[in-house]
This record gives C-alpha cells, structure tokens and sequence, in this order.
C-alpha cells in the first residue's frame, strides 16, 4: 500500500509548522505510527505533511514541580528514563503496554495524544495522572487538562492551526501512587479495556481507555473507590463505544482493570515519598 | 510529485536517494537501493518482516517515509556481515534452526540486534517480549528464542 501523492514541509520553527498548517488540507506528523497507516489506507489523505521533527520538541525536563514531556518524546524515549525522573508510575504502565519495540521506538507521545484514538493506552493515564497538554497556536498558548481533551473518537479539543508541543505532567506528591491495567486485543494489541488510577492523601482519580467514545475521566468509578462502593456497578453509567469484544464483557473487563490498577497505584503509594 | 533529495547512510555507505514524499523506506530499500533483504509481509506495521535499524534501533520500514530520514544511519540485514564474515545474529539462527521459510527471518535479526544492544543477556521473557513485534508464521519461534540466546552468548564472549 501506497500514501497518495502529497508535499513534504519541513519547518524550521514553530511559525514556519503554523504557517504550512494554515491550509487545511495540511497536516502535521510526529512519529507517524498512527498516521501512515492511515495514508497508506488512504482514510487520510492530506495534500502536505508538515514535519514536526525539526522543531525540537522531544526531551523531557523536570521544573516547577512537573515533568514537563516534548510532545515528540518517544515511548521509547520516555522507558529510557532513569526512576530519578519523578514520572508517575501509570505513565511508565502506559508506555510499556504500547505495541511492540519497534512501534515504541517511533511512536510519540504528543502524536498518540493528538491521534485521539478512543482505545489509546497513554490517555488513561495522562487523564488520571492530571496532566495538561500544552497547546500553540499563532494567537498563542494554552493549556487544557488532558481530561477535557478528548472529544468523541479521533476526535479533540485541538483547533487545525493547533500544536500539542509539552504534556506537563504534575510530580507525583508524598504518598501518590498510579497505575495502569490494560486488557488487549491479542491481535491488534489495543486495549479492549484499560484502567488507569492515581491515589494519594487527596483521593483518587481515574482514566479509562477503550471503553467509552473516548478516553475519559470516571467520576463515579472514583466515588464508589472512595466509599468502598461497587466498580463494576459505577461502570453502568458509561456507554460502552461497539467495537471488538461484547458491550457487556468489554465493561467487566473495565472493573477488573480497575480493581488492578487501583491495587498497583495502592502498593506502589505505600511507601511513596514523592517526587 | 516533485522528488525530494535525501541524503543517509546506509549499511555504512553514503547514499543519496530522490524520493516522492510518500515513498515508504521499505519501498526505497528495495526499489531504489535493491536491498531485497528486508521483506514487506503485512505491510500494516503488525507482521515485523520490514524491520532495520535506523541510528541503532529497529524500526518498520513500511511505516516510516524515505523523505523523513535525511541525515539517518540506517542499517539493514545485508550490513551485517562483515568482509564475508556472517554477523553472530546471523550465525546462531543458522546454527540453532532459527530459519523455517526464512521470510521473517531478516526482520527478526534486525529486531535482534536491538534488543542484545540494550540487554545483553535477556532471559526468555525477554526474548519473547523484545520479539513481539515479529511474527514467523512457520511458528518456528521456539528456533527463533534459542537462536537469540545463543547470538546472546556469542556476542558477550566471543570464542
């Protein structure tokens, strides 16, 4: 399978990436390992790929409290950390859960988030760990919370002139502990269900994945966690998206990830001094 | 489509290829630079078989545009091998029968090679993990994880 023909941009800086963007028929590349497939399939079919590698936005630095992510960093990349990086427990889950080896070599962060698939392992826990997506544009910068970020799927609060370039994500604090729990598709690899859960002193929080429309917070699978109540029944009240696996089972799945995740984030809490 | 210059390295030589933009690595791998050695088998980033190295670490040349790699070190199953020597990957999958039909077999030692250069004694779990992005469908794997342990051993203690 072949892309369309299309043109290649390769910007200097951010400007030059917003100034190729301003057509709509253009659009940007990371790692490319959600949207080749794509071009090859021709489900997308852009008249210009506008390069992100050449903008310097992968690396990963630690200030003001947060880790703060380039939106290019690689999974790899972010597996290659040394455990003196304070990075929540539930995103190092989340990278290791993705694909294979050579899809983590390429494969970004930034790109998964953007792609906006309703079954992306590293959502769950962007939204659990409350992280913010930094988001550029030529009017300026803004910052959204992961949990507001995804829409239905593939589809996101990002505008067409929009750049995803840092995820910031919040040092885990004395006594934090996250997870992640995911259960594949054996073939695709995808999560059929995914759970990503973050405790500490100030309550829990939850991000699942490939259950809903799209990734989302959980606010009564949180309730029932805080009050000792039923996962499995506080999962009824969200509307399972129809795609591999039955509704029914795919929810079950969800409780048990949950119920995991939550006995991981718990152990590793224990214990935890911080960042 | 206009054709946009690139210049790389491949298996150590310098190497300028003129590429559509949608041209994927694997095609200019093999159309351009008859490389052949590198496979395309599923072509959906699953199956591993268009597996190299770029700047060290394994990549699926069917997901990856040729445009994009300008100024990569980029390193297929034919740059293994030195001056008529078999590279120690290579040796072990032919000594411990790590090659059925052989189709996988390229993308499997590239894949290889990526793991050993990040663990040099991986146990079995390891071995499977690292593999899990390459299918042999003469489920040969069993071969497949001997072979690796073997080029394991090789490369830590050369004889």
């Amino acid at each position: 399978m072949i892309p369309a023909a299309l043109e290649y941009v390769r910007p200097a800086t951010l400007e030059e990436a917003f100034a190729a963007l301003a057509d709509p028929d253009a659009k940007a590349i990371a790692g490319g390992h959600s949207l080749v497939p794509m071009l090859k399939l021709r489900l997308a079919r852009p008249a210009r790929l506008v390069d992100l590698a050449p903008l310097g936005l992968r690396g990963v630095a630690v200030a003001g409290g947060a880790v703060r992510i380039g939106a290019l960093t690689t999974y790899d990349d972010l597996l290659s950390l040394g455990e003196e990086v304070p990075l929540p427990g539930a995103l190092r889950d989340c990278a290791a859960a993705v694909g294979d080896v050579q899809v983590r070599n390429a494969g970004t962060l930034g790109g998964s988030v953007v792609h906006g698939d309703p079954a992306s392992d590293l959502a769950a826990g962007v939204i659990a760990v409350g992280a913010s997506l930094v988001l550029r544009s030529p009017s300026g910068s803004r910052e959204v919370a992961a949990e507001d970020f995804f829409l239905g799927p593939f589809a996101t609060a990002l505008a067409q002139q929009e750049l995803l370039t840092e995820l910031v994500v919040p040092v885990p604090g004395p006594g934090e502990g996250s997870a992640y729990v995911a259960f594949e598709d054996p073939a695709s690899g995808y999560p059929l269900a995914g759970a990503a859960v973050r405790v500490g002193p100030e309550g829990c929080a939850v991000g699942l994945t490939g259950l809903a429309a799209q990734p989302l917070r959980a606010p009564a699978v949180e309730a029932a966690i805080a009050s000792g109540g039923d996962v499995g029944a506080a999962l009824e009240g969200i509307e399972i998206l129809e795609h591999d696996g039955d509704v029914e089972y795919r929810r079950r799945l969800g409780a048990v990830a949950v119920e995991r995740a939550l006995a991981a984030a718990r152990a590793r809490a224990e214990g935890s001094v911080g960042g | 489509m206009e054709r946009v210059p690139v210049t790389l390295r491949v298996n150590g030589e310098a190497t300028a290829l003129l590429v559509e933009p949608r041209t994927l690595l694997v095609h200019a791998l093999r159309d351009e630079l008859e490389l052949t050695g590198t496979k395309i088998g599923c072509d959906t980033s699953q199956c591993g078989a268009c597996t190299v190295l770029v700047d060290g670490k394994a990549f699926k040349s069917c997901t990856l545009l040729a445009v994009r790699l300008d100024g990569a070190e980029v390193t297929t199953i034919e740059g293994l091998a030195r001056d008529g020597t078999l590279h120690p990957i290579q040796e072990a999958f032919a000594e411990h029968h790590g090659v059925q039909c052989g189709f996988c077999t390229p993308g499997m030692i590239m894949a290889a090679a990526d793991l050993l250069a990040r663990d040099p004694d991986p146990g079995d779990e390891a071995i499977r993990h690292g593999l899990a992005g390459n299918l042999c469908r003469c489920t040969g794997y069993q071969g497949i994880l001997a072979s690796v342990r073997a080029a394991a051993l090789a490369l830590r203690e050369p004889a």
